[in-house]
């Protein structure tokens, strides 16, 4: 996020788009809710699915899968033509907006109705109220990602709050929530392909040069790796022969899981580490048993970049042993010796090679965490980013056009399918589905249709049904639910039993590598 | 400027912010003014009433909760007129249901009678679920006064707890309406209200349903905000009291909003999770996952040795041998293929530190930059 949750409490107007807020970030839907309820924030929800935050919208848009490139350029355009934009600021903070202009002036609202379904006048609307907002935020999660337009979709936002003047102040913002606990911990350390920690890029000499110092080796690689999404299918091309997996279940959560599964088996060998015997570690040829984070000492950044601190309450079972003594462990027995004295010894030596981490200690977090960039330990953490000016200077515009998604609905496949969550279970559901309440709330996969597909498909509510896609089947029971739009049904991604992501497609947005979850075609039957 | 914003409480001086309210001024200044009702950003209601204070030139006493300081305002918080009146309302409220703690006082013939009635409407011979964990209960021991002046009202409500994670006990629900305004101003889930009249008056989720059949998702903010025992979680109802557990301070494993969670730990094992209070980024509040979905921790499913696949079939095998295979073929693979022909996929469930490590070991060790978690996943 490049501001706080704190600070969405602060919005007159809050824009959320592609996230379910209530089930997938409950805490901070919180602060949503509240801002509209109590301090009279305005909100616009931009959503294919009638989710519940819907329900306190002001503005509700309902935009088909995939076309969010042209409604937020057809806002753009609105705010363009009718003046609304914030002139001091794109002069003095940006380039690029002749380019952007340009590019917007075909996107008027009867034009972008017709691509993404939403009445003209709603989007001009909806367009005014963002405009003419003091500080506008936006939120944004994986429905905006997970298209093979990902990238495009984050930048077209990027471009509306820059219009507009909604970054670097307070209760702006444009605002990613990470989906995982230490998403963002994990990018921050460099756990990419392309990156050392800090986002220091592997292919700058000088970075290199710097890490070969920090960690006392040569040769490290100036080539950029291959992403999650690529490794599994190199591995069936023969170009990766061993994978050590930690703490991850690529076998559930992977697009098109059969292919993936296929894949794992032409590796020779694949070592898994982790707490539970999952669908991934099952195909493994070693399981290393590692501990939970109830069970260790650390520190995870959240979502706001607040790095906070994790302390061990219980001992792990039987021999299961923290993540980093095991790979510390490997690394030995490879001659490499790594030894820490404890997770305080390893944070310092991240501490020396990430800048942004600097002035972050264990004492200095120990009540309260502190957002990264922290330069020095006199530095009190950034809260708000790009408050003075952008890393590289102005902000640019980056002018995009929509582009379908990669797979349509035909006479063959008729029904859009998106993915997500629940809010009674977590990602391939190995940690919610050892308590038994939210599987008595949340017991199984479920289809859900609006009722009208139903009459359509012959299909009614508690059925089960038969989805199918290009790449596989599944059978869910059927909910009849008024979140579904007409023509679109969702799944949730939870469940190994009638996994979802055997029907989703693996088409990768090209820059960010991250697959096309939240659209692809299906046909619907009665399970026989 | 800010000699005109000056308050006298118990004789000594403090200034205060315009609209403070004199509960909040006195806290400040550590002045302890108990409270029951009162829920830290929520509007005061005044309802419990045991804030009340003595205010010069007023003929009543004031709910200090609801009651903004003023210029000159000179409050007494435990005078003998303020002391007498918390008195008769904790009174009010012992003898107002079940609540069996040994402060309930009576006579012994009545008091077995009532523990034995109490017990059956638990389903258990233990003193109140929340013993040693009770606001209320504090309050009694402090004003030193027992629920016996007045004759025990009857409980018109039974126990609701047909739902995975909450126990609803109207008869020790004191009507205080905390849980209310958790729900609805803090959570803003809309789940919960004030319902009936009168001696009737309960606490009903829409139309008087159980909580499972209501726009209740369990966040279980209105157990945390319950000062008594009428809302406590089901697995740790008669199973789990405060002074069997130690407290561990840390960051939910759940989503990326990093919420400060207290782990209540019994023997070892996290039996209850409660939401830090009065810090970033959650001020208390946590999810149904956060708050409830700790089981897995202590689950029997979790992997306790090294597991080696030989012949399709997995074998419990020594760290060693675990590790000693592992680093024998990466470093093979490496050998023949070259670096990138191994990929590392670290984990964005896993701490800094780990991450860093893991990355490390493919970079600095395996030679690559074939490393990546699945946060786009
Ligand atoms: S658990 Fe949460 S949603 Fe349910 S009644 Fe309590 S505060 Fe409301
Ligand atoms: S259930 Fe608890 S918080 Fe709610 S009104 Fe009763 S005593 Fe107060
Ligand atoms: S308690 Fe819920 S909202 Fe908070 S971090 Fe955990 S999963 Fe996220």
């Amino acid at each position: 996020m490049t501001n706080t949750i704190g600070c969405i409490e602060k919005a007159d107007v809050i824009l959320v788009t592609g996230s379910n807020t209530t089930e997938n970030h409950p805490v901070l839907s919180a602060s949503v809710k509240r801002a509209v309820s109590f301090r009279g924030a305005r909100l616009i929800v931009v959503d294919p699915r009638n989710i519940k935050i819907a329900g306190f919208a002001h503005q509700r848009l309902r935009p088909n899968l995939g076309t969010d490139v042209a409604w937020i350029n057809g806002m753009m355009h609105v705010i363009i033509k009718e003046n609304l934009y914030d002139k001091t600021f794109v002069e003095n903070r940006t380039a690029g907006f002749d380019e952007l202009k340009k590019t917007v002036e075909t996107y008027t609202p009867e034009h972008v109705e017709k691509i993404t379904g939403i009445p003209a006048k709603q989007l001009a609307d909806a367009a005014r109220m963002y405009a003419e907002a003091q500080r506008g935020s936006i939120l944004y999660c994986m429905g905006i990602t997970q298209h093979t337009s990902g990238t495009d979709n984050v930048k077209s936002l990027a471009n509306l709050a820059m219009l507009c003047g909604n970054l670097g102040i307070e209760g702006g913002g444009v605002n990613p929530l990470r989906g995982q606990n230490n998403v963002q911990g994990a990018c921050d350390m460099g756990g990419l392909p392309n990156v050392f920690t800090a986002y220091q890029p592997v292919n700058s000499p000088d970075a290199l040069k710097k890490m070969e110092g920090g960690w006392n080796v040569t040769g490290l690689s100036a080539k950029p790796g291959l992403k999650a999404t690529e490794m599994i299918p190199a591995a069936l091309e023969g170009k990766i022969k061993a994978l050590y997996i930690i703490g991850e279940n690529p076998l559930v959560s992977d697009p098109d899981l059969n292919h993936a599964e296929h894949c794992l088996k032409h590796l020779d060998f694949l070592v898994v580490q982790d707490i539970f015997l999952t669908e991934t570690a099952k195909s493994a040829d070693v399981v290393l048993p590692s501990a939970c984070f109830a069970e260790k000492e650390g520190t995870f950044s959240n979502t706001e970049r607040r790095v906070q601190r994790v302390r061990k309450a219980a001992e792990p079972p039987g021999q299961a042993k923290e993540d980093w003594k095991i790979t510390a462990e490997i690394s030995t027995r490879m001659g490499h010796p790594m030894s820490y004295s404890d997770t305080e010894a390893i944070f310092g030596e991240i501490r020396k090679v990430t800048p942004s981490y600097a002035g972050i200690t264990y004492q200095r977090i120990e009540e309260e965490g502190i957002h990264w960039p922290c330069p020095n330990t006199e530095h009190p953490g950034t809260p708000v980013l790009h408050t003075a000016q952008f890393p590289i200077g102005k902000g640019k515009f980056h002018a995009v056009e929509w582009m379908p998604p990669a797979e349509t609905a035909d006479a063959e496949y008729p029904v859009y399918l998106t993915t997500g969550r629940v809010i009674y279970q977590y990602h391939t559901g190995t940690m919610t589905m050892k308590t038994g309440g939210l599987n008595e709330r949340a017991p199984e996969s479920f289809v859900e249709i609006s009722p009208a597909d139903g009459g359509k498909y012959g299909l009614r509510h508690g059925d089960l049904a038969e989805i199918a896609s290009r790449r596989g089947s599944i059978t869910a029971r059927v909910q009849f639910s008024d979140k579904a739009a007409d023509g679109t049904v969702f799944i949730p991604f939870h469940f190994a039993a009638a996994a979802a992501n055997r029907l989703t497609n693996a088409a990768l947005d090209p820059v960010s590598g991250i697959p096309e979850y939240k659209v692809c075609a299906v046909r619907l039957s009665k399970a026989a | 400027m800010s000699e005109q914003h000056q308050i006298i409480i118990n004789g000594n001086e403090f200034s205060y912010e315009p609209g403070e309210t004199i509960l909040e001024t006195a806290r400040r200044n550590h002045i302890d003014i108990p409270t029951l009702c009162y829920l830290k950003g929520a509007t005061p209601t005044g309802e419990c009433r045991i804030c009340v204070v003595e205010v010069e030139g007023a003929r009543t006493l004031a709910a200090s909760c609801a009651t903004p300081a003023a210029n000159g305002m000179i409050v007494r918080t435990e005078s003998p007129k303020v002391v007498e009146a918390r008195r008769l309302i904790i009174q009010l409220m012992l003898s107002s249901g079940n609540h069996n703690c040994a402060v309930r006082g009576s006579d012994s013939k009545d008091w077995t009678q009532f523990q034995l009635d109490v017990h059956q409407a638990d389903s258990s011979s233990e003193l109140c679920p929340v013993w040693g964990d009770c606001r209320l209960q504090d309050l009694a021991y402090r004003y030193q006064v027992s629920g016996e002046r007045f004759p025990k009202t009857e409980t018109v409500y039974p126990i609701e707890s047909v739902n995975p994670f909450i126990v609803r006990d109207f008869s020790r629900c004191i009507l205080c309406g905390r849980c209310v305004q958790a729900c609805n101003e803090v959570q803003v889930n809309n789940a919960i209200h004030f319902g009936y009249r009168g001696a009737s008056t309960k606490i009903i989720a829409a139309g008087d349903r159980p909580l499972k059949d209501s726009d209740c998702v369990f966040c279980g903010e209105c157990v945390q905000a319950c000062p008594v025992g009428a809302l406590v979680e089901k697995d740790v109802r008669y199973r789990v009291r405060p002074r069997d557990t130690k407290k561990v301070r840390t960051t939910c494993g759940y989503c990326g909003v990093g919420c400060q969670m207290f782990l209540h730990v019994k023997d070892g094992k996290v039996v209850k999770v409660t939401g830090v209070e009065d810090v970033a980024p959650n001020y208390g509040s946590l999810c149904v996952k956060g708050r409830f979905g700790f089981d897995f921790i202590s689950s029997p499913e979790r992997l306790t040795v090294p597991l080696i696949k030989e012949n399709g079939k997995f074998r419990e095998a020594s760290w060693d041998e675990a590790l000693d295979l592992t680093a024998k073929k990466l470093g093979e693979i490496k050998e023949q293929h070259g670096p990138d022909s191994i990929g590392v996929l670290t984990s964005a469930r896993i701490t800094n530190e780990e991450n860093y490590i893991a990355q490390k070991f493919a970079r600095a060790v395996l030679k690559t930059n074939n490393v990546d978690h699945c946060a786009r996943l």
